[in-house]
């Protein structure tokens, strides 16, 4: 019974979702609005790895996400669709329905090769001197894509809507935000696996001992590489399902600002609080959204969120710990194992 | 073979000779303490031991197998465990957490074993469990579980950082002096706790310390360090009685 509570719900939410949009119940707005939580749990989640439980300072990660999302959006737009620059479509377009995940993950994988680039350097450095090399990391990444001129350099590039409608010929259902649901639950729960297992415990033992971490057997190189890895991994898994919700995407959308966007939700949830950042990452696109009205303002209305935040609750929504932590009741129902 | 042969042992940091020319043998099973006054070098040999520095000069080998160029995690992976001076528990974690996870070396299983939950993973995590559990009974820890380690008595934190260092599997236990910062009766607890350890699970340990009466006790054997260079060795006895150690930790009056 305990076992099923979870996927059980998840599963009355997606056959939930799925109807509502299908049935055109709720505007495209809505949608889109809820298919952004999807992402932005994602990002702040995958985050929450290095930043919380392994206490490095990451602010790069709007660049793996970037990373993801034209990987996914030029693979899908070569395989399966006509373009003017790529031509002729590879692979039969009704192959869309199920290209469309193998795409995203391999802009996954892609991005996920780029964490490297932070992972590598992380073995001998720490603390402030990584977290510039995760900025660094992030405008090489964004230079990189506006140099490549075939992808449309800064210009942007677009066409995923095709690969979309592609699929929505075949059959018609609502692929994306069912898409989004499918790849939000997968990377919360593959990290919940990581985080509880003994061997994801040794990412945090280096966050609160690195040196006794290594004496007591722990490869932490290795373990560094693994996190910053399967953090930038999935990062590339948002990008690519944010590249193809908006059907468009420009480098200017994955600046340090995206980051900071990121790193918001994360300290807004909590360090090494899974439960947290899935909270966090809702309440901030809804808060976003909200603001809207305020334009401009906005930009002032949520770093000064942060300002109260690290004052009055530096540790966040959560902090450290998990729902059942904090209801112990809700154990009856579920386990976080 | 000697379980640790340490022949002509270096060590410099820039100016500064930390080490010169120590040698040392451990056998299987053997009980050998290292003193000196405050910094003759005793914890850089400790740092030598478990990989953390790479030595300048000289060899160390654990089970006739070099050391040279080893992280240290590899190290511990031969069987070499070690204690703190200052106690360095993950803080986060429960005494639990802190237990499994000094068992990394020996997962057996990887990361997509843990992602996907295979079968090894879900086996190897309840043994891990089960040895991580029966290693605190016998520790007497058992209540202590699922506690965070600052919320803990400065002697059950030891006693946990002990466990800890067992929970490796070590042939040979460093021991940085364990009982600094305990009281007298502490003290006393700590001595029973090392005998039993070393009868129990059958491991050379070579521990530094400054109590003598501890050191007294427990090592038949003794080695004397003072400005990075053996000044003697032999059994309690001789140690007490050599007037090198002597005017080592009283100085020397002869102007």
């Amino acid at each position: 019974m305990r076992r099923l509570t979870v996927p059980v719900l998840l599963f009355l939410l997606f056959a939930l979702l799925g109807f509502l949009a299908q049935q055109e119940l709720v505007s495209q707005y809505v949608l889109s609005v809820l298919m952004f939580m999807g992402v932005n749990i994602i990002l702040a989640s995958s985050l929450n790895l290095v930043n919380g439980y392994m206490g490095e300072f990451s602010c790069g990660h709007a660049g793996f996400m970037a990373v993801g999302a034209y990987v996914a959006s030029v693979l899908g737009v070569v395989l399966f669709t006509a373009d003017r620059v790529f031509g002729d479509p590879v692979v039969s377009p009704e192959l869309a329905v199920y290209g469309f995940p193998l795409v995203i993950l391999a802009g996954g994988l892609a991005a996920a090769l780029f964490g490297l680039l932070v992972a590598f350097p992380s073995f001998k450095t720490r603390g402030d001197y990584l977290a510039i090399i995760t900025i660094a990391a992030n405008y090489i990444i964004i230079s990189l894509i506006e140099n490549i001129d075939r992808i449309g350099g800064a210009r942007g590039f677009m066409g995923m809507k095709r690969v979309i409608y592609a699929m929505e010929d075949e059959l018609f259902i609502p692929w994306l935000p069912l898409w989004v649901f499918l790849f939000t639950v997968f990377c919360v729960w593959l990290l919940r696996r990581f985080v509880v297992s003994t061997y994801g415990r040794g990412v945090m033992a280096i966050c609160q001992d690195e040196v006794a971490a290594e004496i007591m057997s722990v490869d932490t190189n290795r373990m560094k590489l693994v996190a910053f890895m399967l953090s930038s991994g999935l990062a590339g898994i948002a990008g690519g399902l944010f590249a193809h919700i908006l059907g468009y995407v420009n480098p200017g959308s994955f600046t340090i600002l995206k980051s900071t966007e990121v790193l918001v939700m994360v300290y807004l949830g909590g360090m090494g609080s899974l439960s947290g950042s899935v909270l966090a990452a809702m309440l901030f696109t809804v808060l976003l959204e909200a603001l809207r009205p305020l334009q401009i303002i906005k930009w002032v209305v949520v770093p000064l969120l942060l300002i109260v935040l690290m004052q009055f609750r530096p540790e966040g929504i959560m902090g450290n710990r998990e729902l059942a932590d904090l209801f112990p009741k809700l154990r009856r129902f579920y386990r976080f194992k | 073979m000697a379980l640790l042969e340490i022949e002509n042992l270096t060590q410099r940091f820039g100016g500064l000779q930390a080490l010169t020319d120590f040698s040392i043998r451990i056998d299987q099973e053997e009980m050998v303490g290292l003193i000196g006054p405050n910094g003759a070098g005793k914890t850089t040999v400790f740092n030598l031991v478990s990989g953390f520095y790479r030595p300048t000069a000289g060899a160390i080998r654990i089970a006739g197998r070099s050391i040279a160029g080893m992280k240290p995690h590899r190290v511990t992976a031969l069987g070499v465990a070690r204690t703190f001076q200052n106690i360095r528990l993950w803080k986060e974690m429960s005494v639990l957490d802190n237990i499994r996870v000094s068992q990394h070396h020996r997962l057996g299983y990887g990361l997509f074993d843990t992602l996907w939950r295979s079968r090894r993973y879900a086996r190897r995590e309840r043994e891990i469990e089960t040895e991580a559990r029966k290693l605190l009974e016998v520790f007497g820890l058992t209540t202590v579980a699922d506690e965070r380690p600052p919320n803990l008595p400065y002697g059950i934190q030891r006693k946990v950082e002990i466990a800890r260092a067992l929970s490796v599997r070590p042939k040979l236990l460093l021991l940085d002096e364990p009982a600094a910062g305990l009281n007298t009766s502490d003290i006393q607890e700590l001595i029973r706790l090392v005998r039993w350890i070393h009868a129990e699970f059958r491991v050379a340990i070579f521990m530094i310390e400054h109590h003598m009466d501890v050191m007294m006790e427990l090592c038949p054997r003794i080695q004397v360090i003072d400005f990075g260079s053996t000044i003697a060795s032999g059994s309690p006895e001789e140690i007490r009685n050599d007037p090198a150690v002597v005017t080592a930790y009283l100085g020397d009056d002869t102007l």
